[in-house]
């Protein structure tokens, strides 16, 4: 039947019903796991190939060698779109997505990560 | 004196009021979003929006008439408030109440329409101009099976005055449900006045932006704001005072806090109502109210013309 | 002004009807729309020119990022054109994941589409529910993919991540929930006054004017078109499914909100079966980087309507040319038509109806400098000075702007 307020049972219903909505910085989400958030490096694993500096789409990483099979990826969030191709171009899985994807950040600088294995002296060239 | 200059600026006036309508804005809000299944804002939202509209930067329009521009939202404010201070809010008395109130407390209703007209028409604004006529335009579809339905509660008890009214049903205790129907032709003819879905067509944020209120900021908006409130909270209370006029105590607290509940009765009514439905086109809101409200209200005024035969 | 008098109103490129920049200029008379200029190229942002400078598979991302909502639209129809210029066998699995995340997307942007449609008629409710449910097939997608948008589920050769049997479960189990949902939508979207008073008899466009103005997508199909790329011409697995195009005679908004709510149910459909017969072993195949010399079409049925991808391929990791048509582009021009001599209370849900996506259709002007040389690089100062010259033509006058900001004065 054709008639005016027609939701009106599903409306009244909801009032008892849990929000759908949450107060988010206070309540935290919960990504799924497999998400594709912030890169994780391993500099141990990296053999220096290039080959996610190469597939990029946008340059937001970049891998440095530091020393002798010593590597180290300048990421930069600011430019990673997330697509996690770099993850998949690695040979050795040096690289990985975590399900990290609260990044907001004022400061510009501060989404630039730098990994590198800290086991080691550093002895890195700033780019 | 002094009396008098506290009922008009602290309570039932401008004070208690004010807050009243950021009150009523929060209820209205924060149902509508429940019924949404949404959170919804906070109680100080309203009070928040409204300090941060005081602080906030006040633009004139170049070509706008800054005089017009500027009284229209004081002008309408004042309105509202006035209005308020006639209704019997916590004993059958009113402070100003005077024989044929009723009347002056709807013209006063209809002052903030022709103010946002007057606003929205001198900002120049291309929107703000449509969005003024359509306000003006939609004055005449609810504006008549309003004052019907509320003037036949009015006929019934044979007398002009708020307070009379309220009086006559205290003595007859259960007339007032002679009146639901123009309850209900009043409570959908309120929604046009308050410009609520499926009436705010003169501010369909989708189509002419803000409607009337485009050109203004700051100060101005802010009053705007909190008129648009007050007449919320002054229909309201009209309504509740003239189909609802049960619940008075000797204890004018007990009174008032009833008062005051069938207020947000009416207000959560309201939210209800602009929940469930879209909003209308002018070209069928206009339809609607002369084909479907006024005859309404017109039987309403038959069944208590009838009614005032066979009762006396 | 009086009513009499006709005068035109800005509706964009920064309106609250309007999610995306695009400018409309609306000539009323009163309530009434007379006629609408659109103008486009408000968003151009030069995907295809920098396509040409990208290797294939970074193509694939930023082709992603066309649209935000059709994004795996995009991807696949890009990538199609890929495979088969290298012609590259792709394995079976790969084309069901495919068209299971394809429909999945189709079934979050039509929910998104009702609840904007509610939006723009004034029917928030509608908005808030619609989104809601949307985000059960948000959640989905972003379990399968690891996205909400923008899925980056599709690589040259097949597709980069496969589906357990458990992911497929929750799929099936949402899919269940979605439906009774949608049911209701139906029900609401059909049996609501208000609605119907509001799409039924607006914007509309009749058989042959949709087959004259080449409407795509549900806009042409609620006008009785039956035509749709999946059915037509399949690509991925929907040859081997079983599906109906569905199609309504209301020629207006209200039919083309039945089509969409319709087709949400044949997505379902399409949904189960592929994951019922969604065949086992791999899913990709190594592909060279560099794709053989070559050049394909390639079409897909977008939520919105058909999509067109053309890549030319000059045997190196950079694509020659990439050519895209989005489903905005062929349906802008009915809105025109569905506009005249209606209401300005109209004009949201008229636009809206198409389901507009202006980023992706939007296009660089173009300037015939000289109509007698045809092709001509001009020099940026010509062209500069062209510019001034073209707004001097049309009272605006640029060229002391720059003094006069030094002087401090008003603009």
């Amino acid at each position: 039947m054709i008639r005016p307020g027609k939701m009106m049972q599903e409306v009244l219903r909801s009032i008892f019903k849990k929000p759908a909505t949450s107060k988010y910085p206070a309540e935290k989400l919960e990504m799924a796991d497999n998400y594709r958030g912030k890169l994780k490096f391993f500099p141990e694993k990296c053999v220096g190939c290039k080959m996610c500096m190469k597939d990029c789409p946008t340059g937001a990483i970049v891998i440095v060698k530091t020393g002798e099979k010593q590597f180290q990826a300048q990421i930069d969030n600011s430019k990673c779109i997330f697509c996690g191709q770099c993850v998949d171009s690695c040979f050795k899985k040096a690289l990985l997505c975590t399900s990290d994807v609260e990044l907001a950040q004022l400061d510009r600088e501060k989404l630039k990560v730098v990994f590198q294995d800290e086991s080691r002296p550093k002895d890195c060239p700033k780019q | 004196m002094i009396k008098e200059l506290l009922y008009i600026l602290v309570f039932p006036g401008f004070l208690f009021v004010s807050i009243a309508g950021l009150l009523a804005e929060y209820v209205d809000r924060k149902l509508y979003a429940r019924l949404q299944n949404r959170i919804g804002p906070p109680w100080f939202q309203p009070f928040a929006d409204i300090i941060k509209l005081i602080a906030k930067e006040e633009v004139t329009p170049c070509q706008a008439n800054p005089r017009m521009f500027h009284a229209a939202p004081l002008f309408a404010l004042t309105a509202v408030i006035t209005a308020f201070l006639y209704t019997p809010l916590w004993h059958t008395s009113s402070p100003f109440s005077f024989n044929g109130d009723i009347i002056m407390v709807l013209y006063l209703l209809t002052i903030p329409t022709l103010a946002f007209f007057i606003g929205g028409w001198y900002s120049t604004s291309l929107f703000a101009r449509i969005g003024s006529v359509r306000a003006v335009t939609q004055l005449f579809a609810y504006e008549v099976p309003l004052f019907m339905s509320i003037l036949a509660s009015a006929l019934l008890a044979n007398s002009w005055s708020l307070v009379d009214i309220v009086l006559f049903y205290t003595r007859h205790p259960w007339y007032w449900c002679f009146n639901l129907i123009g309850f209900f032709v009043s409570l959908v003819a309120l929604l046009g006045k308050l410009e609520k879905t499926p009436f705010d067509i003169p501010e369909a944020e989708t189509e002419v932006v803000a409607g009337a209120f485009t050109e203004y900021s700051g100060k101005l908006l802010a009053f705007l704001r909190l008129c648009i409130d007050i007449e919320m909270v002054s229909g309201a209370a009209l309504l509740a005072a003239v189909f609802f006029p049960f619940g008075f105590f000797q204890s004018a607290f007990l009174s008032f806090v009833v008062f005051i509940l069938k207020i947000l009765g009416i207000i959560a009514l309201i939210s209800l109502l602009r929940t469930v439905v879209a909003r209308l086109r002018i070209d069928q809101m206009i339809d609607f109210c002369w084909k479907l409200l006024v005859p309404f209200a017109l039987l309403q005024i038959l069944i208590n013309l009838v009614l005032k035969g066979v009762l006396r | 002004m009086h009513d009499s008098h006709k005068f035109n109103i800005p509706m964009g490129p920064q309106h609250p009807a309007l999610k995306e920049p695009e400018g409309f200029s609306v000539a009323l008379k009163g309530e009434k729309i007379l006629g609408v200029e659109i103008r486009l190229g408000y968003n151009h942002r030069g995907i295809e020119k920098a396509c040409e400078q990208n290797t294939y598979t970074q193509d694939l991302y930023l082709i992603e990022r066309v649209c935000g909502i059709c994004s795996h639209t995009h991807a696949t129809c890009f990538v199609q054109a890929i495979e088969e210029i290298a012609g590259i066998q792709v394995p079976k699995r790969a084309l069901y994941i495919r068209t299971l995340i394809a429909e999945l997307e189709r079934v979050h942007s039509h929910l998104l589409w009702l609840g904007v449609a509610g939006h723009e008629i004034g029917f928030d409710t509608l908005l808030m529910y619609s989104w809601r449910d949307r985000e059960i097939v948000m959640d989905i997608l972003a379990m399968l993919t690891g996205n909400r948008v923008n899925y980056g589920m599709n690589t040259i050769g097949g597709v980069r991540r496969d589906i357990t049997p458990e992911q497929a479960n929750d799929v099936l189990k949402a899919v269940s929930q979605l439906e009774e949902r949608t049911k209701y939508y139906i029900d609401v979207a059909t049996k609501e006054t208000t609605i119907i008073k509001r799409l039924s008899g607006v914007g509309v466009v009749s058989y042959d004017d949709a087959v004259r103005l080449e409407a795509v997508g549900p806009t042409g199909r609620a006008s009785g078109l039956d035509r749709d790329v999946r059915r037509d011409d399949p690509y991925a697995a929907y040859g081997e499914l079983d599906f109906k195009v569905i199609t309504d005679n209301h020629c207006d908004v209200f039919g083309r909100t039945i089509v969409r709510v319709k087709e949400l149910m044949e997505s379902y459909k399409i949904i189960r079966q592929t994951i019922a017969n969604m065949p086992q072993g791999p899913i990709v195949v190594k592909v060279a980087r560099k794709i053989p010399a070559g050049e394909a079409i390639s079409r897909y049925e977008a939520p919105r309507g058909e999509d067109v991808h053309y890549v030319k391929a000059n045997g190196s990791e950079m694509p020659e040319r990439v050519k895209i048509r989005a489903p905005t582009l062929a349906n802008i021009q009915v809105v025109k038509h569905m506009l005249k001599d209606r209401y300005l209370a109209d004009m949201p849900i008229v636009i809206a109806a198409i389901d507009p996506c202006f980023s992706c259709t939007d296009r660089m002007v173009s300037i015939e400098y000289d109509s007698n040389k045809k092709n001509e690089t001009i020099s940026w100062a010509t062209l500069h000075d062209y510019s001034i010259r073209w707004h001097r033509e049309r009272g605006t006058d640029f060229t002391d702007l720059n003094k006069r900001f030094k002087a401090g004065l008003k603009v």
